[in-house]
């Protein structure tokens, strides 16, 4: 897939360097795209193609008084944004319309992604977009310069891996364990330099969102990006939204699209296989994606570990995340809960989370935010009566955006407090100086949130049932 | 783009595996709007504590490694988020070289368009450094891109792999949007023939 992708983009290539691909679609956000801009201007170049080109702003808006941006300096690059959007002739999603939120939300929802697309932003998340079996990936501010002015970016091919989730996903087990338990298997850099196609019935059987979750960790195991072949679920996804082909284009679309599939007895480069009927939901203990395990396991003892390397990541990690060796993951305190961003902020992830907090309480020692990944989502929660479920059970209900993803905004973990987050990334002062992170689901977050530790969402039905 | 062909420098290691982009540069610095002055910020939380005292161990802050020009880490090094920031401030600090036994694919492409350059060598190799780094104070290397040789005045040859193209960039310090827009009849063909799908129909 893969392949045929590169090929239908490849417009120019020659031995010895790298090729130029055509981008079908380049998104743009606030925080990477100031700098390419004015590299236009100080060039005399043009946007090429503003009508494939779209932004949004979502890493510095604020989730409470959003049109409020109290720090100057975020103030001006979202202002920034406005104004080079304006000058070149890009259409902006901005804090007025529905549709703004976190990029890779946004992109879908509109129906920009489609099958067979290639897709760049500046931004390493942007290999969500490959649950579509679009080749998205994210780039630098000088790439970004680079798209906006020729359409097209140099690059070399990447290696292909096919990565086979074997088995049925048993009940409990999200996409998000999927891709978290992949990374604790294979690493933080088992991936690099190649494209992923994740394949197998655990993957088919997900949702359009579920793939989303999955191929947005791509970028987790160093791939360069991650791809699932379209099928009925990609297509029923796509139909009817503002930027999808309409009518009998969508048709002759799909046709198009049902030929993008890896042929029979496809060759990649590398094969790697995970047992999904082995999973059970997935906590990271350290502060690298790849430092996790399962919720019925213990924080691991370093001297344990197979590499000196591993051995001294392993004992700083735990030294930052105060954490004791064999301390059961299940009796972890919390004191704070993110459910959002561009991994698990879409209506899906906030259905499943609500579902969990439902007559519950949030423990009185935890603070707990839910931020919808755009205003699309956040209208269509409140159409559902998800932000009542939440507000009722002591969560905060906020506005679309980044947030504690990244904490650009002025949602931020003081030093010391440890978080339940349903982002991608647990690195040291990620979430805030000092602030200690822990990659879950949505289910586990929400259930964190009840209990004020971590608890395994697979015994949560029975609990619901008792204290309801 | 400054061009990059021969530089002896002093070398500062960062001894870990996974140096993250978070880490290189912390996200409430990203949100100035020029590529300068990002320098100040590298590696922030490693050289400052939360009070805004300087962390004495961390290698940045000893004045043995002050004027440094090559920084060596560990594997994977600057994965994560695709900021270009971090380059910028690693090359604003005054690196122009970072030696690593692997690099997160972004990190290393984005450092080519900053007239960093970025060298893969062995776990082995890179142990080596370490230990005559942490042996020696003051120790330089010379890294000379024309022939692709790392040496220490000493004893050490170091003969480094990079993709010829890359090589060339960097040694001429070119304009990459410039070599893409010599095929613009390329593109604009491509669009001529591409131009319905682009527009959403089939």
């Amino acid at each position: 897939m893969f392949e045929k992708i590169w090929n239908n983009h490849e417009i120019h290539s020659e031995a010895g360097k790298p090729s130029i691909l055509y981008i079908d679609l380049h998104l743009v956000h606030e925080v990477t795209s100031p700098q390419a801009f004015e590299g236009l201007r100080m060039t005399n170049r043009k946007v090429r193609r503003p009508d494939l080109t779209f932004a949004t702003m979502d890493h510095n808006v604020p989730t409470q008084d959003r049109f409020n941006i109290a720090d100057p300096i975020s103030k001006q690059q979202v202002d920034t944004l406005t104004n080079n959007c304006k000058e070149f002739g890009v259409k902006l999603y901005d804090l007025n319309t529905i549709d703004q939120g976190v990029v890779h939300v946004m992109g879908p929802e509109l129906g920009l992604t489609h099958p067979g697309k290639t897709i760049v932003c500046g931004d390493s998340h942007t290999s969500t977009h490959g649950a579509f079996g679009a080749l998205a990936f994210g780039i630098g501010t000088s790439e970004v310069e680079h798209v906006l002015a020729t359409q097209c970016l140099q690059q070399a091919k990447a290696k292909t891996m096919e990565v086979r989730f074997v088995g049925k996903r048993p009940a409990g087990i999200t996409a998000k364990d999927l891709i978290l338990g992949l990374i604790a298997k294979y690493g933080t850099d088992f991936a690099t330099g190649y494209v992923i196609e994740y394949t197998g019935q655990a993957i088919r059987d997900l949702s359009m969102e579920e793939r989303m979750t999955v191929c947005n960790m791509s970028i987790e195991g160093g791939a360069r990006a991650g791809l699932i072949a379209p099928d009925e679920t990609t297509f029923n996804y796509l139909r009817g939204r503002e930027y999808a082909p309409q009518g009998e284009d969508f048709d002759r679309a799909v046709e198009q699209w049902k030929a993008l599939a890896s042929d029979e007895g496809a060759v990649y480069d590398k094969v790697v296989e995970l047992n999904v009927e082995e999973l059970v939901p997935q906590v990271t203990w350290g502060t690298s994606p790849g430092m996790g395990t399962g919720i019925s396991s213990t924080v691991p003892y370093p001297e344990q570990l197979p590499t000196e390397n591993e051995r001294k990541a392993a004992e700083k990690a735990l030294e930052y995340m105060d954490l004791k060796p064999g301390t059961p993951m299940s009796e972890i305190p919390i004191d704070y809960v993110f459910i959002g961003s561009c991994t698990n902020g879409r209506i899906e992830d906030l259905r499943a989370a609500a579902k969990v907090a439902q007559g519950h309480k949030v423990s009185p020692n935890v603070t707990a935010i839910v931020v919808p990944g755009s205003g699309r989502v956040k209208l269509q929660a409140e159409k559902e009566g998800l932000d009542k479920i939440f507000t009722a059970a002591g969560f905060e209900w906020r506005e679309a955006g980044c947030s504690m993803c990244l904490a650009m905004n002025p949602d931020v973990l003081k030093p010391g407090q440890r978080c339940a987050s349903t982002s991608n990334r647990n690195f040291e002062g990620r979430q805030g100086r000092g602030g200690r992170t822990h990659l879950v689901s949505p289910e586990m977050a929400a259930a964190a949130a009840v209990t004020g530790r971590f608890t395994d969402v697979r015994n949560w039905e029975f609990r619901s049932e008792v204290t309801a | 783009m400054e061009a990059f062909k021969q530089l002896t420098g002093i070398v500062t290691p960062v001894d870990r595996v996974n140096v993250d982009t978070d880490a290189i540069i912390p996200k409430q610095f990203l949100k100035r709007i020029e590529r300068s002055g990002f320098g100040q910020f590298l590696f922030f939380e490693w050289r400052w504590d939360e009070q805004g005292n300087v962390i004495p161990e961390f290698s940045l802050n000893q004045e043995r490694y002050q004027g440094s020009s090559i920084l060596i880490s560990r594997a994977n090094f600057g994965c994560g988020s695709s900021r270009e920031h971090a380059p910028w401030a690693i090359l604003d600090y005054g690196f122009r070289v970072v030696i690593a036994p692997s690099f997160a694919d972004i990190f290393y492409n984005n450092c080519f368009k900053n007239g960093i350059l970025p060298i893969k060598l062995s776990e082995e190799q890179v142990e080596d450094l370490f230990q005559r780094t942490n042996a020696n104070v003051g120790y330089k290397l010379t890294v000379d891109l024309e022939n692709k040789v790392i040496t220490d005045g000493a004893d050490l040859t170091i003969h480094f792999d990079l993709d010829e193209h890359r090589r060339q960039f960097l040694l001429l310090g070119l304009d990459d949007i410039g070599l893409t827009l010599q095929h613009s009849d390329l593109i604009a063909a491509y669009e001529a023939k591409n131009e319905a799908r682009l527009a959403n129909r089939f």
